[in-house]
């Protein structure tokens, strides 16, 4: 490989000598990069850790755990609760009906148009979210709905009756799994696709049944893949407020709801309590992450 | 095999089920304004409604300048990673990601609390500044998908050997990467403009709250008053995110396709 740089004339000048030169190239070596990193600093990573840092401060700017431990109190470890099921209740269901439909069209024998038809679809649809998803389950699983009305006019089905309601755990786990699934399609197909042809052959030449070729092959390939998007999507879940705001307004109580009412108002009476609760969110996120590279560490060692 | 073919257009047939009612119905819905017939008059109450045009214009325009930064941010430094510094790859697709896993609402509460009117850099004080703060989150938002993007129309060309051939010909920097680098890797960065469009055009979260009359704002407070409205609206931004969706696909058929690439 040829050091190209050495034959920049815009670095090396024309009359400097190769010793000058060389501490010249320093900084322009990173020249390229630096607005990425001053921006990520700057805008991404500085923010983040101000809030970080104010979570565990007093108004005086002391160090105190106080703010961490008034997390503790009923109506925040409410909202986070309700998040966390939420989120993990539409990860999960998204992430295995995404892969259910993803394994159809790949393996399912279905006609090829199926296949690119319902990744175009999968694309849309996991960029279909925030508040314009709210409206349309309001019109299918709203009381005036049409689906409600159909179930109740069709099959005298009163769904509201029996204690459903779209702006509860359920309505809105439903709906965030409207995004959920086809992100999980656009993700799991490559890895679906990078299954070989032969490993299934190989598999029947040697005996193997086909729950033993699903048990012993499939899943161990997919399985990091599958537990990495299904981590994605539980963060995708938990910071997500544009969709829940606009169906509940705020008769939900999950973080992100709460976090924005304090940002708005400083309903908790406490600045740096709505810090906590950014670290709080962060934290979560943040450990999922941990867990999804521990996964995937004890995975790709086992598959060795 | 038999029943695997079967089972497969079950769970096809559910998944579109479960996919297409939504849509079906909110159709239904946006049409229900006019007592007993189907009509367009929700469509045209909102089409023509000021605050429409205003926020719709507005959001239109944060979006073209969110990819314009995205594009000076992302270019330059994917491009330097692949030409001089590998080494750098794991962290910068490292802090790629943090947006993913770092909630939007977080992102921007911290904003709001370091760059407020007392603080040295203070983007919230002026109106241009809090639009530029506005622009900024949202190239944050969409760091993931524009460095995704460039970073894969760069590996579809063999960055190395053009670098050299342009230098030989006695080109300096700037015309190396906005006349031979960019012009190579157009059609991943549209790719990953559109995409950048379609979560810019009615994000609410980072709007709402640094106070700007954007498009996600409108539509959250025509949900909170409005009846048949809201499903005309959320029409309207499915097909403009089926849109964006679209115009990548187009484009992706004119992407190169080898992948000569030296590393």
């Amino acid at each position: 490989m040829t050091d190209i740089s050495m034959s920049d004339p815009a670095v090396t000048g024309k009359t400097a000598p190769p010793a000058e030169a060389r501490s010249v190239r320093l900084p322009t070596q990173w020249l390229g990069v630096a607005p990425f990193f001053i921006f990520a600093i700057m805008f991404l990573i500085l923010p983040t850790l101000y809030l970080m840092l104010g979570a565990f401060q007093n108004d005086a700017g002391e160090f105190t755990l106080e703010n961490i431990v008034a997390l503790a109190q009923p109506s925040i470890v409410a909202a986070y609760w309700i998040s966390i099921k939420v989120s993990l209740a539409s990860s999960l269901i998204g992430a295995f009906a995404g892969l259910a439909i993803a394994i159809a069209i790949v393996r399912g024998g279905l006609p090829d148009w199926i296949r690119s038809a319902t990744l175009t679809f999968s694309g849309v649809a996991s960029n279909f979210a925030g508040v314009p998803l709210a409206f349309a389950f309001l019109a299918t699983l709203g009381r005036l709905g049409l689906a409600t009305v159909i179930l109740n006019t069709l099959f005298g089905l009163n769904i509201y009756a029996h204690g459903f309601n779209i702006l509860s755990f359920w309505g809105l786990t439903l709906t965030y799994v409207y995004f959920q699934i086809p992100l999980m399609v656009v993700i799991i197909v490559p890895a679906i696709d990078g299954l070989k042809k032969e490993w299934g052959e190989a598999a029947a030449t040697l005996g193997a049944t086909v729950s033993q070729y699903w048990r012993m092959v499939v899943i161990p390939v997919i399985w990091p893949s599958f537990l990495g998007t299904v981590i994605l999507l539980f963060a995708n879940a938990f910071g997500a407020i544009a969709t829940a705001y606009a169906l509940t307004g705020s008769s939900l109580n999950i973080v992100p709801i709460l976090l924005y009412a304090q940002i708005r108002g400083d309903v908790l009476h406490n600045a740096h309590l709505g810090y906590a609760i950014a670290f709080g969110m962060i934290l979560i996120t943040g450990l999922a992450n941990v867990f999804y590279i521990w996964f995937r560490t004890r995975s790709e060692r086992w598959l060795k | 095999m038999k029943a695997g073919r079967f089972w497969a257009w079950v769970v096809f047939a559910l998944g579109a089920a479960y996919f297409f009612i939504p849509l079906i119905a909110t159709v239904e819905f946006s049409m229900r304004m006019r007592r007993g017939a189907y009509s367009f008059d929700a469509y045209k109450v909102v089409l023509g409604d000021a605050r429409f045009q205003a926020t719709f214009g507005y959001s239109v325009l944060a979006a073209v300048f969110t990819i314009i930064l995205g594009v000076l941010i992302v270019v330059p430094a994917a491009y330097w990673i692949r030409l001089r510094l590998p080494q750098l790859r794991p962290i910068v697709e490292f802090i790629t990601l943090l947006p993913l896993v770092i909630p939007a609402i977080v992102i921007v509460f911290g904003y709001i609390r370091m760059y407020g009117s007392n603080s040295p850099l203070p983007f919230l004080a002026t109106d241009t500044g809090t639009n530029a703060l506005l622009v900024i989150g949202y190239a944050t938002l969409s760091l993931p998908y524009m460095y995704r993007a460039v970073d894969t129309g760069l590996r579809t060309i063999d960055v190395r050997t053009l670098t050299e051939a342009a230098q030989i010909l006695g080109a300096g920097w700037g015309t190396i990467v906005t006349r031979v680098i960019l012009p190579n890797v157009l059609i991943a960065v549209l790719s990953g403009a559109f995409l950048t469009f379609a979560i810019v055009i009615g994000e609410f979260t980072m709007a709402s709250l640094l106070n700007r009359p954007a498009f996600g704002p409108y539509l959250q407070n025509i949900g909170a008053n409005r009846a048949y409205e809201p499903a005309a609206l959320a029409i309207i931004a499915f097909a403009i995110t089926w849109g964006c969706m679209s115009l990548i696909q187009i484009l992706s058929r004119f992407a190169p396709k080898s992948a000569n690439r030296p590393n």
